[in-house]
Formats: C-alpha cells, structure tokens, sequence
C-alpha cells in the first residue's frame, strides 16, 4: 500500500466534515429569530419571562390566519397560471434531480478508480460530472423562474408560505451558493488534484458536495410535503405556530426524501446512460466503443440498482399518506387518481423490459453468457404476463348492453386481476426476476471455482422458489380471502420476500466468486440495438417522474395547502387524462430538447477546430514552428 | 447528427406512445366543490333528502370509503336506522346518541364514537376511526348539508325521516361554511371601524367611550406590531386599568386587519 496515499488518523475526519457542515447549517436556521419566535407554543415554553414576552408579541403578530383569495384575487395574464408553473416546475425538478443525483454516484466511482488505481473509471467519472454542470446552469435558471412565476400567479399562496418557512428560505440561498462553489472547484479541480493526497482532498471535496446537494433535497422537499401534510400550524386558522423544525418535519417529510433520493439516482442514472449510448452510436474507432459501452454499462447498474427499491420506498410514502388521510390516500389510489395508475404501470414495466433487455443483450459481451441465454425466455414470459396483469384496469366503462353480457360491473375473470392484490404479485414478481436477469449478468463472465457451488445454486434455486411461492401465496390469500387490514398487510410479506432474494443473491454471489476464473469480457461487442435500451430508460424514467408528480401534487385537490389554504383560483380542478397526459408529453419533450443541449454542449467542449492551413499546406502553428 | 436522428425519432415515438394511453382511458375531471349556499326558504323535505344523496356521493366525499371495496361500511347495502340504534346499545359504544338521527349526525361528526369491528386505524384495536369529522377540513359540511345526508340515510331504506327541514339561514357568526351570509368586506379603515364596533368602547374617530383606551394617540404609545398583536389577540395583554373584555374578531380579513392597523399607527393625537 502506498503510504502517501493512506493516513487512517487524518483519513478518519474526512466522513465527518460534511456532516459537521449539515449540522452548521441545520443550527444556523437556529439563529434566525423570525423562524424560531414564530410559534405561540415557545411563548408556553419561555413562559412569562422578559424574553418571552417579546416573543409572545411578535408570535402572535406573526400567527396570522392563512389567506382565503378569492377567485378575482389572482392574476390573470392571459395563459393558463397553472400551465407555466407546472411546466417550469417539473422542468426544475429534472434538472435538479440530475444535478444532485449524478454528484452521489459520481464520487463512488471516483472512489472505485482510486481504489483500483484504474484511470478508466477516474476519467469517467469525469466525464459524467460534464453533462451534470451544464445542467446545474439550467436548473438554477428554471427555479428562478419558478419562484417568479409562484410570485407572480399564487402572490397570496407565496405570502403564506414565506410566513411559514420564513427566512428557512435564505437557508435554502446559503445552500445554493455552497453548491455552486463545490460544484465548480470539483469539476475543474478534478486533474489538479487527481493523485496521492491531492486525491484525497478531491473526494472530500466531492462528499461535501453531495451533503450540501441532499440538504437542499430535503429542504426543498419540505415545502412539497408542507403543502401535502401541514404541520406547525393551527389546523383550524393555518395560523403558523410551530417553529421551523415542527414545520419541516411534517408526516411526509422522510419518506418523500428517500423515495425522492433513490428516484434522482435512478433518474440521473438513466440520462447519462443516454448520453453514453449517444457516444456509443456516433463512436469511429473500437476502443471509443469499448469506453462508452463500458459508461453505458455502469449507468444502466446505477439507474436499476436505484430503481430496485424504488417501490418499497414508494410503498412507505402511500402509507404514511394513508395513515395522514386515508381520503387522501383513497384519492389516489381508488378514487379519480387511481387510472393514472395504469399508465404508471405501463411506463415501470417499459423501464424493466428495457433494463432486462440491456442485460440480456449485454451477455454477448462474453462467451460465458451463453449458458445463460436459455433461461431469458422464461424471465421474458414472468415479464411480459406481469406487464399485463398490472394494466389490467379494475373496471372499465361499459354500455349497457355489455354490462347484460358481463353479468355485473366487473370482467369475472379479468376483474379480480383489476385489484391492488394482483398487482402486488405482479410488481414484485417482476422485481425478483429482474433481479435473476441482473445476476444471471454478472456471473456471465465468471467461472466459479468453489467447492460448493452445486449447493449454493441450489440454495438460491430453492430461495428463488420459496420467495416467488410467498409473494404469490400472500397476495392471493390475504388479498382475497381476508378483508381490507390484512390485505395491506400481505405487502409487507412480499416486500421481505422479494428483499431476502436481493440480498441472499448478492451475499451468495460475493461468496461464490472467492477465487473464480474470470473470462474476458469485449466491450464494445453488443449491437446497437441494445442502446436503444438505453433511450427508452430515461424516457421512461422522465415520463414517470412527470406523472407521479403530478399525482403527488394533485392529491391536495383544491387546496394549496392541504386542508388550511384553499385554491380558489379558476384551475383548482383536476384534469382529464388526456390533458394531463398532453402535460406530461410536452413537458418531456422540451426536456429531451433541453438534454440534447446539454449532450451537445458536453460534446462541445471537447472538440478543437483545426490550425487553418497556410498557403505552403502548413498549418499556422506548424509554419510558427 | 446521423448517429442521433435515429435515437431521438425511437425517444419521441415512444414518448407519443405513452402519451396515446392516456387517450384509451376513461376521461374525468375532478371538479373542486362548489360553495353554494342553500337556500332554505325553498327547500322542500323532497329536495332536502335529493340534497343530501347529491352530497353524499359528491362534495361529502362518502362513497370514496363507503363503497363495495371494503375501507367502510357500505351504508347502501344495509338499514342504517335499524343498525344504528343496534349499535347505540353496543357495548363498545361511547357516544351520547339517543335515537338513530342524532347517532348518524353524531357518526360524521365524531367517528370514533364507535367503530365497527374491523374498520378502526391500524393498531387502535377498533377505538378510532380513520374517517375525518365531516365538518372539519378538507370535507367542511355545514349543518344543513350534514342534516340532509341523515335525512337521506333515513329515508333510503325506507325509514321515517326524522331530521326537521331547515327554516331558516343561521344566524351571522355561526360556524356553517356554507350557508353562512358573510358580511361584505370593508373598503376604508372607518368601515372597518364600523363593522366590528370598535368605537362602541375605544375613543376613536368621532366617538368618545372610556370603556376602553382611547385610540386616538394609540400610534404614539404602541408599535404597530403591537397594535395588530392586540388585535389578533386582545387578551394577550391588557391595558392597565382597564377590564379584560375585547372579544376576538375571528371573520376580520387579512386586508381589513392590516387597513385598520396601518390606520392606527398613524394615530398619534390625543384629541379633546
């Protein structure tokens, strides 16, 4: 080990400093005495003490109730308010979520070259934190707009939220300008401080980025769930009377934070694999080939491995909803939200065919892949009938006349396929064999050696049958012999089945590998068809976090903060399909425009114009020579 | 741009794809419930339980619970007036209801009164329900709306409806979200003034009364944070030497309250 580059002592402080900078900065909204004093309840606390009456004053001159605007209360500039804060807002929101995302996975593999000593991943890595720049520019640009737009349509719905969140607000520009300023030192310092120590500060650099990155996230995501789950409030004025922390942390804060994290990963994951499958398609020679199917690769393992757990984080957030309100969650998921579902439906099972797809394809990288390729068929079949029974609508809209044939409101077959039970099955099934097509992959280029590698396959059969046999056993059981308790129940049976598979399979395979022979893998070998894997992922991905955004702003219904602060104003309605599905295509088409900009300026900056020649043929710089 | 044109037609054709399912798939628009008031003058018992049917599948929200899917009773499928006074004799009942009118408005304004075996929240052993009292937020009936939902479930199976029709609007002030005649918003500080009655015990204008300190030099003794926290919340402090009897003005708007309050402010002469 090379001692100039290994120094436990100093090396031991390195984790903490970014967590230090979260606590400064979490203890610095303590010293803005608006937000603190904001809440009647400090004046129970401080009692009645000089202090306290000065706080009591200025707490209740804050504690005003939420404003009620009228209808003729909001401005009207001639196109629809509600449009151009949805459009700028999810525009945002993309390129937030790559800016904060890409950063996360960056410095892991920045971490993985510096650990392997392997420039390949180093230059890499770098090549990634490219497209992330240019769009955190973008992204800054869109938030402005936002806040002007919120300012200039929704004036009272921004003065109370300036009320509640007060000058957590500037917490939030002191944040912004911390990730300005790491973001540049740690993109343009990378080759400066590529080697030995240097390195070292480098990766700090890059894991003080990523704190101050995930602040923002949750601070940001505080406003969302504040509108969602007011807390700190008075539930019968909206009067703010908590102070900042009771108001951040409402019942929604933590699982939309994680579900939040895990979706930038995956999301940020899946445009960079576009950018590496763009690369990969205009590459001239084989060794550029080799470079971006390898990024390509690496992308596609990031955006699935984020995306694997994706559902269970999403499964914490609708049941905190439900358990916030249950009419809410029912709005959602059983009321005139709950199609939007299907289309939900159909975009996951798009990004899992496209990302088994990559991997199946992927095999022909090695020749150990063949023994593999038999078993795609039947993962294929788990699939595609998963696909279709999670689009399977409860009910549809019939004639009469088809209701006589039918016998009743519902398919008699095709009905109970309609209900969350068989979905549940569905989903999880297809997680699980996603997950075999993941580690069918990686065993692709290995030979194991082990002594017990007949009982350890067999033991990973038997877990593969014994959870499948769970997940479907739970669902049919509790889902449609029990009543409704049970049935949300029989969830978390198949979450603990489908999550002993994924960690069963990665500890087995960790072990098993202990010595094996590992064949050559040809990068570069897959046809380019396979890339197209790679679009359908963040197109996918962006269509989905268009949609589910939506669905998770519109479960507020006509209010802009759930059940203090109506939303008087003439679009408080909620869409047809149609229109929401227009929404969302023209949002993620100017999105592709804005991310082919990006591409294209990522490329750019890589490109040299050649020395004009002079009149002898020499270039100028030759002729100078 | 060649390497390119292929890859961005496959992204837009499939973006278009998805985009095509929403158009296969029934077309609903959630409207945001209307705040019409009802007029009670012209109600009939007829159009008073057709009121509540309307109510109880729209603004009420019921039968997003109440419904075949299992989250709640489904209050159509069976005789709500002779279950409800089974379960007032329950002994897991907690209520005060007396007959079945007063248990079904009693169920929607304190759900947890009693809660049917298997419907209560996760981990309350049946104790609490997960239904919102319908008079709070988000759902906020007014009295008259939750009359006309019992008038309904009474007369659905067929039972005697016992709910007396509404004569007349409530009175000003009282808590009906619906009903209730707000009176109009004041346009100058005078009127605020007027419409809340300062003048009846504090000196202000050209009114004179010692019930009160006098507002005519209240800029020059109090900041106008404080003069709008006195208002917010007359008994957090109390001016010395005099009783503490400033009632809270709950339906002054936020622009009537920062009207008289600026006005104040700026009252810095102790007139005769």
């Amino acid at each position: 080990m090379n001692p100039l580059r290994y120094r436990p002592v100093r090396s031991m402080w390195r984790p903490l400093l970014p967590a230090l900078m979260v606590a400064v900065i979490g203890l610095s909204g303590g010293a803005f005495p608006s937000v603190v004093a904001a809440a009647s309840h400090v004046v129970e606390q401080q009692g009645a003490s000089v202090r306290g009456d000065e706080v009591k004053k200025e707490s209740v001159a804050e504690s005003l109730p939420a404003p009620k605007p009228k209808r003729s209360d909001y401005p009207s500039i001639g196109v629809s308010s509600r449009a151009v804060v949805w459009v700028v807002a999810q525009m945002h929101l993309f390129f937030g979520a790559l800016v904060l995302a890409v950063p996360i996975f960056v410095l892991v593999i920045e971490l993985i070259g510096f650990k392997t000593n392997d420039d390949r991943f180093d230059d890499m890595a770098h090549e990634f934190m490219k497209v992330s720049l240019t769009a955190y520019a973008i992204t800054a640009l869109f938030g402005g707009t936002l806040a002007l737009s919120l300012f200039l349509f929704y004036p009272h719905f921004m003065t109370y939220m300036m009320r509640a969140f007060g000058s957590q607000v500037l917490v939030y520009a002191v944040l912004f300008f911390l990730e300005s300023i790491l973001l540049y030192i740690y993109y343009y310092g990378w080759n400066a401080l590529r080697y030995g120590n240097r390195k070292w500060v480098h990766l700090t650099l890059g894991l003080l980025l990523n704190a101050v990155g995930t602040t923002l996230l949750v601070v940001a995501n505080s406003w969302s769930t504040f509108m969602m789950a007011p807390s700190g409030i008075d539930p019968a004025t909206g009067a703010v009377i908590g102070n900042i922390w009771e108001i951040m942390k409402g019942p929604l804060w933590n699982p939309l934070n994680l579900h939040r994290f895990l979706a930038n990963i995956a999301f940020g994951g899946a445009v960079v694999g576009a950018y590496a499958a763009f690369k990969f398609l205009a590459a001239k020679t084989p060794a550029e080939k080799a470079h971006y199917d390898w990024m390509g690769y690496t992308s596609n393992f990031i955006a699935i491995l984020a995306f694997l757990p994706l559902p269970f984080a999403g499964y914490w957030l609708m049941a905190e909803i439900y358990a916030y309100s249950q009419q809410m969650g029912i709005l959602a998921m059983g009321g005139i939200l709950a199609w939007l579902f299907v289309i939900q439906a159909v975009l996951i099972c798009t990004i899992l065919l496209a990302g088994n797809y990559y991997l199946w394809t992927g095999m022909a990288r090695t020749e150990g892949g063949e023994r593999y390729r038999w078993q795609i068929k039947y993962i294929a079949v788990v699939l595609v009938f998963g696909f279709l029974v999670w689009v399977t609508p409860h009910n549809v809209i019939y004639t009469g006349g088809e209701i006589a044939k039918l016998g009743g409101g519902n398919h008699p077959i095709l009905g109970p396929l309609g209900i969350m039970p068989a979905k549940n099955i569905a989903v999880f099934l297809m997680l699980i064999f996603t997950f075999l097509s993941f580690q069918l992959y990686r065993r692709a280029d290995k030979v194991i050696t082990v002594a017990w590698q007949d009982w350890g396959n067999a033991l990973m059969i038997v877990i593969y049958i014994v959870a499948s046999a769970n997940v479907i056993f739970a669902g049919v059981y509790y889902g449609y012999f029990t009543n409704t308790v049970y049935k949300v129940g029989s969830s978390v049976i198949q979450v603990v089945s489908t999550v002993v598979v994924i960690v069963a399979g990665v500890v087995i395979d960790t072990l098993m590998f202990k010595g094996a022979k590992t064949l050559p893998v040809y990068w570069g070998k897959v046809s380019d068809r396979s890339q197209y894997a790679l679009f359908a992922l963040p197109v996918a991905f962006t269509w989905l976090m268009a949609l589910m955004g939506y669905i998770r702003s519109s479960v507020r219904t006509h209010w802009h903060v759930y059940t203090v602060m109506k939303d008087n104003s003439p679009e408080n309605f909620i869409p047809t399909l149609q229109t929401v599905g227009n929404m969302v295509t023209g949002i993620t088409l100017l999105f592709l425009i804005f991310v082919l900009f990006i591409f294209w300026i990522a490329n750019l900056s890589g490109t040299k114009q050649i020395p004009p020649a002079t009149d002898g043929g020499l270039t100028a710089a030759e002729n100078t020579a | 741009m060649k390497a390119l044109a292929k890859p961005l037609g496959f992204s837009v054709a499939l973006i278009l794809a998805f985009a095509a399912v929403t158009y296969v798939l029934p077309q609903m628009k959630g409207e945001a419930p209307e705040e019409k008031a009802v007029d009670v003058g012209e109600l009939t018992m007829d159009s008073f339980i057709a009121l509540g049917e309307n109510l109880y599948s729209g603004k009420g929200t019921c039968t997003l619970c109440h419904n075949q899917l299992g989250r709640a009773p489904d209050l159509l499928t069976f005789n709500v007036g002779k279950v409800s006074l089974e379960r007032i004799s329950d002994s897991r009942y907690q209520g005060k209801a007396k007959d079945s009118e007063s248990y079904l408005r009693e169920s929607m304004l304190q759900p947890s009164a009693y809660v049917v075996k298997g419907f209560g929240k996760k981990g309350s052993n049946d104790t609490e329900s997960p239904m919102p009292a319908v008079d709070q937020a988000p759902i906020q009936l007014s009295e008259v709306e939750i009359s006309a939902i019992v008038a309904y479930l009474q007369k659905k199976d067929g039972n005697a409806v016992t709910v007396a029709l509404p004569k007349a609007a409530p009175a000003a002030g009282k808590k009906d979200g619906v009903a209730e005649a707000k009176p109009p918003q004041a346009q100058s500080p005078e009127e605020v003034i007027a419409k809340f009655g300062c003048a009846a015990c504090h000196s202000i204008l050209k009114t004179q009364s010692a019930i009160g300190p006098s507002l005519n030099d209240v800029g020059k003794r109090l900041k106008i944070d404080q003069i709008r926290a006195s208002i917010i919340d007359p008994k957090a402090e109390i001016a010395k030497g005099f009783p503490p009897i400033m009632p809270d003005f709950p339906t002054m708007t936020v622009s009537e309250l920062e009207m008289v309050v600026k006005f104040l402010a700026q009252q810095t002469t102790a007139q005769p």
